[in-house]
């Protein structure tokens, strides 16, 4: 059956650090495991957060180029960010390789409109909404894509920016983000516009880096490498950043 | 008589094995209170700076709005609290009062590693299931000190900067205070269990100062309506008069305390 | 040897288990209060999950038709289907019959559209307002599985535990000697609107950071939006 399973005693772990899980070896077995009527559905490789918020002239997204395997830093240079067209722009956490699918999918439908000799390029709003439906039907299936979605780009000539995750679950916001990012950025973003309204682009940049740069100081599976999509009226300009050299760590030596 | 009035120290666990069963059958236990609570601490010039909000939540329902989470230690060390809000409370009173008796015992000031000692291992002791999270701050002839305490039992001494917010060792009180209430507001709006005001207390070497309210960042809505009932409005639907006979009156006449009787209650 | 065996099993192993729920709770509440010739709808803007605000500024309210108004809270990947769903079938039945599907027919096609999920059911609230047969405010109440009640007022959602027993008493009368004897006016339906998220917002976190409120009249439907404590 299982030969991996019996090479390891299994009461090294069993029963084990359960507090705070600090030991997330991929091995840990949940208990619904035995119950043959569960699904078990889980990522397997998977991206972190992924960071948005509309500005003044556009609207800006980030995520990091880590790939994760459990609580192994398993590749260090993924995409986990691509431009679907001119307006819109497509950004997953979750598990990469479900991202890597509706990646070509969607590179697939662009080509397939520019080839019927469609006149209008896909948007993101209605990216956004196709991909509620995608999603939602196979989480009705059971067989979800393992995603959080955040479209960005440009929906009649406006500002887009949206979510949708793995059950479908969709929304339009001024400022998105997904996994740790929700705990993070979110309260950083809200406070940058409580004091100002409407960012410039410098000050935008300004603080995607510092969202991104606190995101790897507290999330163990974020990475100092990160892609960062502006989009504007003038088109989708994609950069990889990297603040490495800019971190501190003196507060590890605090108290020693 | 005398078994049910023995004095056993520490929880009683005698209906454990029962209550385990009924749960099996599918019993619901009662909910507890918990503080969903941000709680904050940083160490500054003079001495640190301790934060929190006052909400408790049971559930989805606000139980407390103006909860109090900063809990007396020793007058030179307060501990924030997060987690199951009896356990805070009981944890941190008892904690207060084996200090107190330390304090009196060494006859010197407590140091705040000892209060973070006896935490911890009052904590690991109960394997997580008194669910007290803490921020313990205080001062001492050693210097200034927050520590992060677990309810496992672990515990970590920290600064508690925010990343990038400069050199903590040059920080004034107000910057701190600031500080600290960003912190803590950033829960208040963004954390849905956290709410209300934001609470700071500011230990020295010179003493403690309790600020509750610090600020109130959201205000409460105004009612539009007035909601008072007329008398009789709830229907009065059956009347029942109880002859009452009275056999005898008798006056007591009470005199008010005498001086040495108050004191004594003191 | 067994240094290289358990290198290779590193690959091999299950990664870590998720369990997969397809269902979601993202909050929100709604209010709605019938008169003789009009009707009001109300929700919070708050959408949540877990303890996370994700937006400020999301109404649950659903201009249906120009006379019919949906408001839907529970799991928002189903609010999206069902309404989406909801709103192709009146634009076919629209250009089939060329006319707008009345308030009471489409009361009955979301009941249908509820039951068709049965044994998956669409994790939703709903309610819906509009105007009957003889022209009066009239509103609908669903559990998620399509039992459909016709009521004058409700409050579904969230908070429904703490505002419900608010209108019984108020808006129907309940538990008062006399119970209550003047029709409902729009300032007076406006009014416990307001005042019932008030005081939902104090003490339900999932509800908040504002309200919108819909007023249908037989001429048109008029919106107005007052905020709630963001915390």
């Amino acid at each position: 059956m299982n030969i991996s399973r019996q090479l390891v005693n299994p009461m090294l772990w069993s029963g084990g650090p359960v507090p705070g899980e600090f030991y997330e070896f991929p091995r840990i077995c949940r208990k619904t495991e035995s119950d043959p009527l569960k699904h078990t559905l889980y990522p397997s490789t998977s991206g972190t957060s992924v960071v948005g918020f509309t500005y003044k002239d556009g609207v800006m997204i980030a995520a990091d180029t880590k790939g994760s395997y459990g609580s192994l830093s398993r590749f260090m240079d993924i995409d986990r960010l691509f431009k679907a067209t001119d307006q819109a722009v497509l950004a997953c956490g979750g598990d990469i390789a479900d991202y890597q699918f509706i990646k070509d999918v969607i590179e697939q439908k662009v080509r397939d409109d520019e080839c019927a000799g469609s006149m209008k390029v896909l948007d993101a709003g209605s990216l956004h909404c196709w991909l509620t439906r995608v999603l939602y039907n196979r989480r009705t299936r059971f067989d979800p894509l393992w995603l959080d979605c955040v479209v960005a780009g440009f929906k009649a000539g406006k500002p887009f920016l949206g979510f949708v995750n793995k059950i479908g679950m969709a929304y339009e916001a001024d400022e998105i983000a997904s996994g740790f990012g929700v705990h993070f950025s979110l309260p950083m973003i809200r406070d940058a516009r409580d004091k100002k309204s409407e960012l410039t682009k410098e000050e935008a940049r300004k603080l995607m880096r510092e969202c991104m740069k606190i995101l790897y100081y507290r999330d163990c599976k974020a990475h100092h490498k990160y892609q960062i999509a502006d989009i504007t009226a003038e088109g989708v300009k994609i950069d990889v950043c990297d603040f490495k050299k800019e971190t501190n760590w003196d507060v590890a030596f605090y108290g020693n | 008589m005398e078994i049910i009035h023995e004095h056993q120290p520490g929880f009683q666990f005698d209906n454990f094995t029962r209550n385990e069963k009924l749960i099996s059958q599918g019993i619901k236990m009662p909910k507890f209170h918990s503080t969903g609570t941000t709680i904050a601490g940083i160490v500054y010039k003079d001495g640190v700076v301790l934060g929190a909000d006052t909400r408790a939540t049971s559930d989805n329902i606000v139980a407390d709005k103006n909860c109090s989470k900063i809990h007396y230690m020793q007058p030179n060390m307060y501990c924030c609290g997060a987690g199951t809000a009896a356990d805070l409370e009981l944890t941190t009173q008892m904690m207060s009062s084996q200090l107190e008796l330390h304090r009196l015992h060494t006859g010197r000031q407590v140091p705040v590693v000892a209060a973070n000692r006896l935490l911890k291992q009052y904590l690991f002791g109960y394997q997580g299931y008194v669910g007290a999270a803490l921020v313990l701050g205080g001062v001492d002839k050693y210097g200034s000190h927050i520590y992060s305490i677990h309810p496992h039992g672990s515990s970590e001494r920290l600064p508690y900067t925010t990343m990038g917010s400069g050199s903590l060792a040059a920080m004034s009180l107000e910057e701190a205070k600031i500080l600290v209430r960003d912190a803590i507001a950033a829960g208040i709006t963004n954390d849905m269990g956290s709410g209300s005001n934001v609470d700071l207390c500011v230990i020295t070497k010179d003493g403690a100062t309790y600020i509750r309210p610090y600020e109130v960042t959201e205000s409460k809505g105004e009612r539009q309506g007035k909601y008072e009932y007329q008398r009789g409005t709830t229907e009065v639907l059956k009347v029942y008069y109880k002859p009452i006979e009275i056999v005898s009156e008798t006056v007591t006449p009470t005199s008010p305390p005498t001086d040495e009787e108050s004191m004594d209650t003191a | 040897m067994a240094l290289s065996l358990e290198h290779t099993e590193e690959y091999m192993r299950d990664p870590r288990k998720h369990q997969f729920s397809p269902y979601a709770d993202n909050g929100g509440t709604s209010i709605a209060i019938a008169g003789d010739d009009f009707v009001m709808l109300a929700s919070d803007t708050r959408l949540s999950q877990g303890y996370n605000v994700l937006s400020r500024n999301h109404s649950k309210c659903f201009k249906l038709t120009s006379q019919t108004l949906l408001s839907s809270t529970g799991c928002l990947a189903d609010v999206l289907t069902l309404t989406k769903i909801l709103e192709a079938r009146l634009t076919n039945y629209a250009h089939e019959h060329l006319e707008t599907m009345s308030t009471t027919a489409i009361a009955q096609l979301l009941s249908t559209l509820l039951y068709w999920r049965r044994f998956f059911p669409y994790y939703v609230s709903n309610i819906l307002v509009g105007f009957d047969e003889d022209g009066k405010g009239v509103v609908y109440h669903y559990d998620p599985v399509g039992h459909m009640e016709k009521m004058t007022y409700c409050a579904s959602g969230a908070s429904v535990t703490l505002i419900q027993p608010l209108l019984d008493n108020l808006v129907g009368g309940k538990n008062m000697k006399d119970g209550r004897t003047t029709p409902i006016t729009q300032d007076f339906a406006k009014r416990l609107i307001h005042d019932g998220f008030v005081s939902a917002a104090e003490r339900e976190i999932a509800t908040g950071d504002g309200c919108t409120i819909y007023t249908i009249t037989k001429d048109d439907v008029t919106e107005e939006t007052f905020k709630l404590r963001k915390d």
